[in-house]
């Protein structure tokens, strides 16, 4: 029986429409995915050798032991956001002599062969081999390990249990967050309170069991809480959504693009996938302050500030921009036999980008607070270039695009719709505003340098009409090629 | 009047379709039945502009349909659920599809009014999207949508299907109000071979690709047509 599974698995996996096209990056991301176990196993091997160094009074083991609690609830959060439960689409099976219980089992057990139940094991194998090598006693070190194993596979279940609650998000972050705080401000020593409660397993090794009992527990209440789910009622149909209606007529005021942009309005707003890059916008709205603390950045590579900066008030227009016409793809049929003008349809998304940009730059003003008028003018000048030029550019490198989207599949580690031009249009949307800062700082100066970019963008939007119409004649060339490709289904 | 002119379409090396001349008068009900691969969407969709034809063209009012897109301001049409936009409810699509078709918010109103029956309670106030909508009713809103703003031409691809007895009877008496004057040409294609001699006054059967009856509807065509896919 499982056989038939795992052959329904490796056939489903291989037969979609998916696999064959983007093998470029599938090889991108297993080389991603090499180079996450790589690390690891560096970790690994050197975390002994480097307490032992940086604190030569501490016992490796138990200064690992103290921070372990962080990395148990930070694996759930890593989980949370990037692991896909494994679903086997059981919807055909349930009328097949096939046991419930059994295709409970299997979707369980199968999850446990994740790549993220793999990648801990890069650390603490390779650890407790140094522990063992090191003289520490071995059939504490291998209790150790065992009850890690185990606690990585509950991880695993509890990550199942989870199951996308954003509450649950909220209280994990809560946790880790509060954990951190309370110890960095020694209001109470959380790594002093949890080492000996993993300590005593390294003395005790049979106290691993516990673990044993913590998996069994979290399987046994998944399997319980799957299996009262296999019906078509529950798990498998789609939640009723209730549908909420807000008031867009202020849109009306645009004029012909309004009835297109209360759709992406509608669209951003109601569908997973467009949530989840809206909201991320808002995100990387303070990515500038990783980087531009840094005197690093500051004194000996300042065009990387250009790049942080393009981000801080281009999160919105580069994460959608670079799939638009894609978003439109599920119904893209209808929107090219009704009385659309492709104009009409691109503005509309050319008026999104830069409204929402000049949102986020608004958001912005505090960094001139924090971070000096210098900042500032570059985070000015990255947003009249995202407004000029890389709006644009991402319609245009739209009309390359050739990959559906299912709008309402999750936003975090969907990959979907992403094809080689999304690696393409980074070179200039980051690389010419880097570029032209890098020539006109060193050779003129940090102002001439900034000035570059904000002209470079506003020569973008002086000649906005033209580029449309070249945009425009693109997509039209490209209409049936579009069309063709948004219908094929993964 | 829609005139088809040595229309073909080639995947590869097959030949899905391959129509020497067809000329469908302004007005006039016109049913397409075939099996399945026959290429009744396939002509469709070239009619739609939403694929390319490998040879020749098709002239809706005067206009070539793959070089001028002024056929789609008289042109309503729903082929699929591809056509419908599942995030929006039922009120925001006719709403938008009002819009781009010059209707107010008042005209879309005044509009929807006379299918009140054809909805039967199940599509307007349901505070529900699209896309939860059972694939019976998403068929009645892509069908209504297509007759707005008031179309010379109407094109519905299978609208029997996934229809419940009422709204087949229902969408019978529409189609045919549609064309009691003689002004609006409905293209429909339906594997229903009952329904769309009642509806249809003329009936062309395609069977892989091609024409293979021509008929114009009378007391015997059910007969004939059924005569015809048994044999």
């Amino acid at each position: 029986m499982i056989r038939h599974f795992l052959k329904l698995e490796w056939k489903q996996f291989f037969r979609s429409s998916y696999f064959g096209k983007s093998i470029a990056l599938k090889i991108i991301m297993g080389f991603f995915a090499l180079y996450m176990l790589a690390s690891f196993l560096m970790i690994g091997i050197g975390t002994y050798f480097i307490i032992e160094k940086e604190y030569p009074s501490a016992d490796p083991l138990l200064f690992v032991n103290g921070w372990l609690i962080f990395v148990l609830v930070g694996d759930l959060i890593f989980r949370y956001l990037m692991q896909k439960l494994p679903v086997l689409n059981i919807k055909p099976l349930l009328n097949l002599p096939v046991k419930k219980e059994k295709l409970v089992h299997f979707v369980l057990r199968k999850s446990a062969f994740s790549f993220f139940n793999l990648m801990p094991l890069f650390f603490y194998v390779p650890f407790s081999i140094v522990l063992i090598g090191q003289g520490y006693n071995v059939p504490g070190v291998l209790g150790w390990l065992f009850l890690m194993f185990t606690l990585v596979l509950s991880a695993n279940y509890i990550n199942f249990l989870i199951n996308k609650n954003n509450y649950a998000l909220g209280i994990m972050i809560a946790v880790l967050g509060s954990l951190f705080l309370v110890n960095k401000y020694e209001i109470f020593s959380i790594t002093d309170l949890f080492a000996p409660v993993f300590q005593s397993v390294y003395n005790n090794p049979v106290l691993s069991l516990i673990g044993v009992f913590v998996l069994v527990g979290v399987y046994y209440v998944n399997f319980k809480l799957l299996r009262s789910k296999v019906y078509l009622d529950d798990a498998i149909k789609s939640k009723e959504e209730v549908a909420s209606s807000a008031d867009l007529s202020f849109v009306d005021k645009l004029g012909d693009v309004a009835p297109f942009i209360k759709n992406d309005i509608r669209q951003i707003w109601r569908n997973k996938r467009t949530k989840t890059v809206f909201f991320m916008s808002f995100i990387f709205l303070f990515y500038g302050t990783i980087f531009f603390g840094e005197e690093t950045y500051r004194v000996k590579m300042p065009a990387f500030l250009v790049f942080a900066a393009i981000f801080v008030t281009g999160g919105f227009t580069l994460n959608y921009g670079q799939f638009i016409p894609a978003w439109d793809s599920e119904y893209y049929n209808m929107i090219m036999s009704q009385n659309i003008r492709y104009r009409k349809f691109l503005e509309s998304k050319w008026y999104l980008m830069v409204v929402v940009s000049l949102t986020l730059y608004l958001l912005s003003i505090p960094y001139a607070y924090f971070y000096g008028l210098d900042i500032f003018l570059m985070i000015t000048a990255g947003a009249i270039f995202n407004i000029g030029f890389n709006s644009l550019f991402l319609l245009f490198a739209g009309s390359f695009n050739r990959k559906r989207i299912d709008l309402n599949k999750s936003g975090f580690s969907n990959y979907q719709g992403t094809s080689a031009t999304q690696f393409l249009i980074i070179i200039p949307i980051m690389g010419v505003p880097m570029l032209l800062f890098w020539v006109f700082n060193k050779f003129v100066s940090f102002n001439a340098g900034v000035l570059a970019i904000a002209i470079a963008g506003v020569l973008a939007l002086a000649f906005k009409n033209y580029f449309m119409n070249l945009i425009e004649n693109r997509y039209i060339q490209n209409k049936y090629a579009a069309i063709h490709a948004f219908s094929q289904k993964s | 009047m829609i005139s088809i002119d040595n229309i073909s379409k080639t995947y590869g090396t097959t030949q899905v379709l391959n129509l020497e001349n067809l000329q469908i008068p302004s007005g006039q009900s016109f049913g397409l039945v075939g099996n399945n691969g026959a290429g009744k969407t396939t002509l469709f969709n070239l009619l739609l502009d939403l694929i390319r034809p490998t040879t020749g063209k098709i002239v809706n009012n005067e206009v070539v349909v793959n070089k001028s897109e002024d056929w789609k301001t008289f042109t309503g049409s729903f082929i699929d659920e591809t056509f419908l936009i599942g995030y929006l409810t039922p009120e925001e699509y006719f709403d938008f599809v009002g819009d781009l078709r010059g209707m107010n918010k008042a005209d879309v109103q005044g509009f929807l009014s006379q299918f009140e029956e054809f909805f039967n309670d199940e599509i307007l106030g349901k505070k529900k999207y699209l896309r939860s909508l059972s694939k019976g009713n998403q068929k009645k809103v892509g069908i209504v949508a297509a007759m707005m703003g008031n179309p010379q031409v109407v094109i519905l691809d299978e609208p029997f299907a996934n229809l419940d007895p009422t709204t087949q009877i229902r969408l019978k008496k529409l189609i045919k109000t549609l064309t009691d004057n003689k002004e609006v040409t409905v293209l429909v294609s339906s594997h229903d071979l009952s329904h769309v001699t009642e509806v249809c006054e003329r009936i062309v059967v395609l069977d892989k690709g091609q024409v293979v009856r021509d008929i114009n509807t009378s007391q015997e065509t059910l007969q004939e047509l059924e005569s015809y896919f048994s044999a």
